[in-house]
C-alpha cells in the first residue's frame, strides 16, 4: 500500500516495468508464443466471462424494460471492452487493473456521486418520488364513496377474448337485483332475461354477449381491471377487488393550467411550490405528498447556519477525536504491552495466553455492546453489583465517556494484540541484542529500536483504526444512544460522535430526511479524508527517516 | 484459432445459461403453463411472525381463485423497505404493519384507500377503524389491537391498585419486608420511553397533540410544552429517582420482563407480549388497567393496531383489493393471526370467539377501553426521541419545568 509511492523505488524505473516499456512489441510477441494455453486457464476464462455475459444479459431486461437507454450504452460497452481485453493477448497490465478499477467505480466511487448529488435535492420521506407520483397518489387517496351510492357486486367479462379482450364490468344491485354492463363509455342497463344472477352471492355469472372471467383470469389482468373506471352522473364506478364495485368520486383533482390541485368538497386549492417540492395552500399548509426537487445549496447552507445542527457541532467534534485517539491509543497501548510481555522470550505456555486474549476479537461486537451496556446499569448491573458501587454510569457525562472508551478498549485491544505480535516477530533478534551488548536498559532498548519499527509497521493500521472509530455508529448507538443528554438539549447526547448525532437529525425529524443526511456525511467525509491524507503524509517522512 | 472459436461458442452458451438462471426466478411463467400460474400474482410482505400464521391462509386464498400467492417474510426495517421498495416498483401487493406507519406510507405515496362496506366497517372494534382511519380516509384493514396494562403478580399483590399512589404504598411496603426489590416496572432506560410513560402523563393532565375538526391529530396543536405538560411531568418526577422512586432509568426495555418474572418487582406496566413470559415463568398474575394519579384524570394508554394496506405501486391491486377487502375480514384468519401471536382480534366476531379461551384477552381490552388511538400522523416522529429524553431526565431528578420546554421547542422545530 505504501511502498511504490514513497522511497527511492519510485525514483528509478523498477525491473518489472521497463522491459515492458522499452521493447513492447518483440518481448510481447516472443512471450505469445512462450505463454502456454492450459486447459485450466482456459476453462477459468471461459467460466468468468460466461459470467460476465449472463450478467450483462440479465441486467439489460429490465434496463430496455425502464428504457434507460444510457445504461444500457455503459452496460453493452463495459461487457465488449471486457470481452476485448480478456480474449485478446495485448494490454497485459489493462488485465490487472480492470476488474480492481471496476470495483473501485461501482462501489466506491459511484456511492460517493450518489450522495454527493443526493445532497443537493430534498430527498427524503415525503419526498421520495416525481411530481406525477405525488399527483397520482393526492387524487387516489382522496377517492371516497359517494354518499348513498350502491356498492355492485362485480363480475369481469368481455366481449372478446379473456386474456386480450376489451373489459367489460357486469354489475348487479344486490338489493334490486338489477344487472347493468359498464365500461368506459357508461354505464348501461341489462334486461334481466339475459343475465344469471347467483342466489349465493348476488353476482353475475352469465350474461349474453359476455365471457364472464375467472378470478384467476381476471386477476392476471389486474391492472386493466384497475384502469376501467365506468363515467358516472355522480362520480365514477370502480373495482373495488375483484368481485365488488362502488361508485367513488376523487375530491382532489390537479388542473395543469394553475398547477395546482383543488379540492371540491372544501374549494381549497394548494398551488405547486417547486421549490420545495410540495402543493402549498395560500395559508402555508402543506399536502403531505410532495416530490423530490433539486435545492441548490439549501442543506449545506442549514449545516452552517442552522443553530440546532451548528451550535453543538465544534463540542462533538471535539468528543469525536477524544473518542477516536482513545479508543485507538488505549487498545494500542493496551494490545502492545501484552504482545511484549508475551514476545519475551522466559515467558512459558504463551500459546494459552494467545488463545485466551484472542477470545473478545472472535465474538460478534454487537452483541457484546448489548452485553456491556447492560453490565453499566446502575442497579441490575454486574459492574455495580460486583464492585458494591452505585455509579449511574451512562446518567454522568464523565461516568458514560470513559464507560464506552472501556468497552471500546475491551472490543479493540485483541486486535493491536495480534497486529504488535506479529511486527514484533518481524524485527530482527539482533537489533535489541545489540542495544543490550551496547548497555542500553530495556526501556532505552524499547524506546529507541522496538517501538519506532513497530510503528512503521502499525502507522497505516492505527491510521485506519482512527478513521474507522471516528464514525463507529455502533459503539455509540448500542451503548449509550448518545447520551447522557442535557435536561434543556435533547438534540445532542454527551457520548454523541458526528455520524450518531446525524443519524438523529436525519431520522429524528418527521421521518427520514436523506438529503439533510448525505450534506452532514459530505462534511464528516472531508473532515475525515484531510486527517487521514495528513496523517499518510507524516508516516511517509518517517517510513523515510528509518529506512 | 480453433481453440478461440471455440472458447466463443461456450463463452455465449454459458452466457445464454447464465442469463436464463437469472431470469427464471423472476419472470412470470408464461401463460398456459400451469392453471394455477394463469392468474395472477399477490405478493405479501409480513414480519416473520405474522407471515408463517398467513401463510396457508394465502394459499387457500390463491386456491380459490386460482392466483398464485406468495407470503415473504421482511425481519427488519419492514417499514422502511416497503417504501423503498415500493418506490422502485419492487414492491408487494400487500403489506401488514402498525397502524402508526400510515401517515409516513400516506406520504410516500406507498399505499391506497381501502373501500370497507359500512356493514363489513360495523364488523370491526369502533377504536381499530378509527386507527387506520387518517385524512378522512380508511387506509387499512385492522386485525388485532394492543395496548399497556399494569400486570401484577397476584402473590405479592392481591389487590389491583385503584390510584398510582395506592400502587406505590404497596410496592413500598413490599420493598421493606424485602419481597421485592422494586416499586413499579415501568420501562424507561436511560432515554426514556415515550409508549410506557404515555399512561401517567395523561393521567395527570398531559396531551401529545389536540384534535383537528374531523376528529384527527392536529400537529399544529402541540401539547408538550404546554403548561399542562409541566404540570403532569412535576406529578411524574415525583415518582421519579428523588422522589418515591417508583420510576427509574435503571429499569429498561430489556430488564422489566425479567425483573417482573423473577419476583423482584410486584407491579409491570407491559402489553401482551409480556404475558408468554410471565406464564413461562409460572407467575400468579391478574391483569388491570393503568392506575391513574389520585383526583387526576383517567390514565389512558396508547392503542395500537396492526393492520393490512394495499400497496399504491403493486403489480396487482384489484387482487390485492379483493384479499385484503373480502377476504381479511374474515374472522378465521383473525382468530388464526391471535394464534400465531396473541394479541386481541380487531374483528369484534373473531374477539368474541377467541374470549371465551383467553380471559387474559378481555382484560387487556378492558385496560385499552379509554386508550388512546397512537398518532399516525408524521409528526409524531418528531416526539419520540426529544419526549423521551425529557421523561429521562425528569425521572433522573432534572427540573421538569426547563425540560419539557425545552423538548416542546426541539419537537416543535422539527414538525414542519
Amino acid at each position: 500500500m505504501n511502498a511504490p509511492l514513497s522511497g527511492p523505488g519510485s525514483a528509478t524505473q523498477t525491473p518489472g516495468r521497463e522491459p515492458a516499456r522499452s521493447g513492447l512489441p518483440r518481448t510481447s510477441r516472443t512471450a505469445r508464443h512462450h505463454a502456454p494455453i492450459t486447459a485450466t486457464g482456459l476453462v477459468a476464462k471461459v467460466v468468468l466471462l460466461g459470467l460476465v455475459a449472463g450478467i450483462a444479459i440479465w441486467a439489460a431486461f429490465p434496463l430496455v424494460e425502464a428504457g434507460h437507454w444510457l445504461g444500457l450504452g455503459v452496460l453493452a460497452a463495459t461487457t465488449a471492452g471486457l470481452f476485448y481485453l480478456y480474449l485478446g493477448r495485448r494490454h497485459i497490465p489493462a488485465k490487472y487493473l480492470v476488474p480492481g478499477t471496476l470495483f473501485l467505480l461501482a462501489f466506491q466511487v459511484l456511492p460517493v456521486l450518489f450522495t454527493a448529488s443526493t445532497a443537493f435535492t430534498n430527498y427524503g420521506d415525503g419526498h421520495r418520488g416525481s411530481k406525477d407520483d405525488a399527483i397520482v397518489a393526492i387524487q387516489t387517496s382522496s377517492v371516497k364513496q359517494v354518499p348513498g351510492s350502491t356498492e355492485y357486486a362485480l363480475t369481469i367479462a368481455t366481449t372478446g377474448d379473456p386474456a386480450t379482450g376489451d373489459l367489460v364490468f357486469l354489475l348487479s344491485d344486490p338489493k334490486t337485483r338489477e344487472a347493468f354492463a359498464g365500461d368506459a363509455g357508461g354505464l348501461r342497463k341489462l334486461d334481466a332475461a339475459d343475465v344469471t344472477v347467483s342466489n349465493l352471492s348476488g353476482k353475475v355469472t352469465a350474461a349474453d354477449g359476455y365471457t364472464v372471467l375467472t378470478i384467476g383470469q381476471a386477476s392476471g389482468r389486474s391492472d386493466a381491471v384497475t384502469a376501467l373506471i365506468v363515467p358516472t352522473d355522480g362520480g365514477a364506478i370502480r373495482a373495488n377487488g375483484l368481485t365488488r364495485a362502488y361508485e367513488g368520486k376523487a375530491a382532489r383533482a390537479y388542473d395543469a393550467g394553475c398547477d395546482c390541485v383543488t379540492d371540491d368538497e372544501t374549494g381549497r386549492t394548494w398551488t405547486a411550490d417547486e421549490k420545495v417540492g410540495s402543493f402549498v395552500a395560500a395559508d402555508g399548509e402543506r399536502l403531505t405528498q410532495g416530490w423530490k426537487v433539486n435545492v441548490g445549496w439549501k442543506n449545506f447552507g442549514a449545516v452552517l447556519t442552522d443553530s440546532n445542527i451548528s451550535g453543538p457541532f465544534f463540542g462533538t467534534l471535539a468528543w469525536n477525536f477524544a473518542f477516536a485517539i482513545g479508543s485507538t491509543g488505549l487498545t494500542f497501548l493496551l494490545g502492545m504491552a501484552i504482545a511484549l510481555a508475551l514476545h519475551s522470550p522466559r515467558m512459558r505456555g504463551t500459546n494459552v495466553y494467545r488463545v485466551l486474549l484472542i477470545l473478545p476479537y472472535a465474538m460478534p461486537s454487537f452483541a457484546m455492546l448489548l452485553v456491556w451496556r447492560d453490565m453499566f446499569n446502575t442497579d441490575f448491573g454486574l459492574l455495580n453489583n460486583l464492585f458494591g458501587l452505585d455509579v449511574d454510569w451512562f446518567g454522568g457525562t464523565w461516568s458514560a465517556r470513559i464507560a464506552v472508551l472501556l468497552v471500546q478498549l475491551w472490543l479493540g485491544y485483541p486486535y493491536m494484540f495480534l497486529v504488535a505480535t506479529g511486527a514484533l516477530q518481524a524485527i530482527p533478534a539482533e537489533l535489541t541484542e545489540a542495544t543490550s551488548v551496547d548497555g542500553a536498559s530495556p526501556w532505552q532498548s524499547f524506546r529507541a529500536v522496538t517501538l519506532p519499527l513497530l510503528l512503521v509497521a502499525l502507522s497505516p493500521l492505527l491510521i485506519a483504526s482512527f478513521a474507522f472509530n471516528f464514525n463507529n455508529v455502533n459503539a455509540i448507538l448500542f451503548t449509550t444512544e448518545g447520551g447522557p443528554f442535557a435536561p434543556d438539549n435533547p438534540r445532542n447526547g454527551a457520548t454523541d460522535l458526528l455520524i450518531t448525532y446525524t443519524y438523529r437529525l436525519a431520522f429524528g425529524a418527521q421521518g427520514a430526511e436523506y438529503g439533510l443526511a448525505a450534506t452532514v456525511s459530505i462534511f464528516i467525509f472531508a473532515i475525515v479524508a484531510t486527517l487521514s491524507a495528513v496523517s499518510f503524509r507524516r508516516t511517509r517522512k518517517q517510513e523515510e527517516v528509518y529506512s | 484459432m480453433r481453440i478461440r472459436t471455440a472458447g466463443v461458442v461456450a463463452v455465449l452458451g454459458l452466457a445464454l445459461a447464465a442469463s436464463g438462471c437469472g431470469d427464471s426466478g423472476s419472470d412470470k411463467p408464461a401463460a398456459g403453463e400451469s392453471p394455477k400460474a394463469s392468474g395472477g400474482k399477490l405478493v405479501i410482505w409480513a414480519d416473520d411472525k405474522r407471515a408463517a400464521a398467513l401463510k396457508p391462509f394465502a394459499e387457500e386464498f390463491g386456491k380459490e381463485n386460482g392466483v398464485t400467492v406468495e407470503v415473504q417474510a421482511v425481519s427488519k426495517d419492514l417499514q422502511t423497505n416497503f417504501v423503498t421498495a415500493s418506490q422502485q416498483g419492487s414492491g408487494p401487493d400487500v403489506v401488514v404493519g402498525a397502524h402508526d406507519w400510515i401517515g409516513n406510507l400516506v406520504q410516500n405515496g406507498s399505499i391506497d384507500p381501502v373501500q370497507l362496506s359500512a356493514e363489513q366497517k360495523a364488523g370491526f372494534n369502533e377504536t381499530a377503524v378509527k386507527a387506520v382511519t387518517f385524512n378522512g380516509q380508511l387506509y387499512g384493514v385492522p386485525y388485532a389491537t394492543e395496548n399497556l396494562a399494569l400486570i401484577r403478580n397476584t402473590e405479592l399483590a392481591p389487590e389491583a391498585p385503584k390510584t398510582i399512589e395506592d400502587l406505590v404504598a404497596a410496592g413500598k411496603k413490599l420493598k421493606a419486608d424485602k419481597k421485592a426489590s422494586e416499586i413499579l416496572c415501568l420501562q424507561s432506560g436511560q432515554n426514556g420511553d415515550a409508549y410506557h410513560i404515555y399512561p401517567l402523563y395523561t393521567s395527570a393532565g398531559g396531551y401529545l397533540f389536540g384534535t383537528a375538526a374531523n376528529g384527527d391529530y392536529d400537529p399544529k396543536d402541540l401539547g408538550v410544552g404546554k403548561p399542562e405538560s409541566i404540570a403532569a411531568f412535576q406529578k411524574i418526577a415525583k415518582l421519579g429517582e428523588k422522589g418515591e422512586g417508583a420510576l427509574k432509568r435503571s429499569i429498561t426495555g430489556e430488564n422489566s420482563i425479567i425483573t417482573f418474572t423473577g419476583k423482584k418487582c410486584a407491579f409491570l406496566v407491559s402489553g401482551p407480549w409480556a404475558i408468554a413470559e410471565a406464564k413461562k415463568a409460572n407467575i400468579k398474575y391478574d391483569i388491570s388497567p393503568v392506575p391513574g394519579f389520585a383526583g387526576g384524570k383517567e390514565a389512558r394508554p396508547f392503542v395500537g393496531v396492526q393492520a393490512f394496506y394495499v400497496a399504491a405501486k403493486g403489480k396487482n391491486k384489484a387482487l390485492a383489493q379483493e384479499f385484503v377487502t373480502n377476504y381479511v375480514s374474515k374472522p378465521e384468519l383473525a382468530v388464526a393471526l391471535y394464534r400465531a401471536e396473541p394479541r386481541p382480534p380487531a374483528l369484534t366476531a373473531a374477539f368474541d370467539q377467541v374470549k371465551g379461551e383467553d380471559p387474559d384477552l378481555a382484560k387487556f381490552s378492558e385496560a385499552g377501553k379509554n386508550g388512546q388511538v397512537l398518532p399516525a400522523i408524521p409528526a409524531m416522529a418528531a416526539i419520540w426521541d426529544p419526549f423521551g429524553k425529557a421523561e429521562a431526565a425528569v425521572i433522573g431528578g432534572a427540573d421538569p419545568a426547563k425540560t419539557i420546554t425545552a423538548a416542546g421547542k426541539t419537537i416543535q422545530a422539527q414538525i414542519k
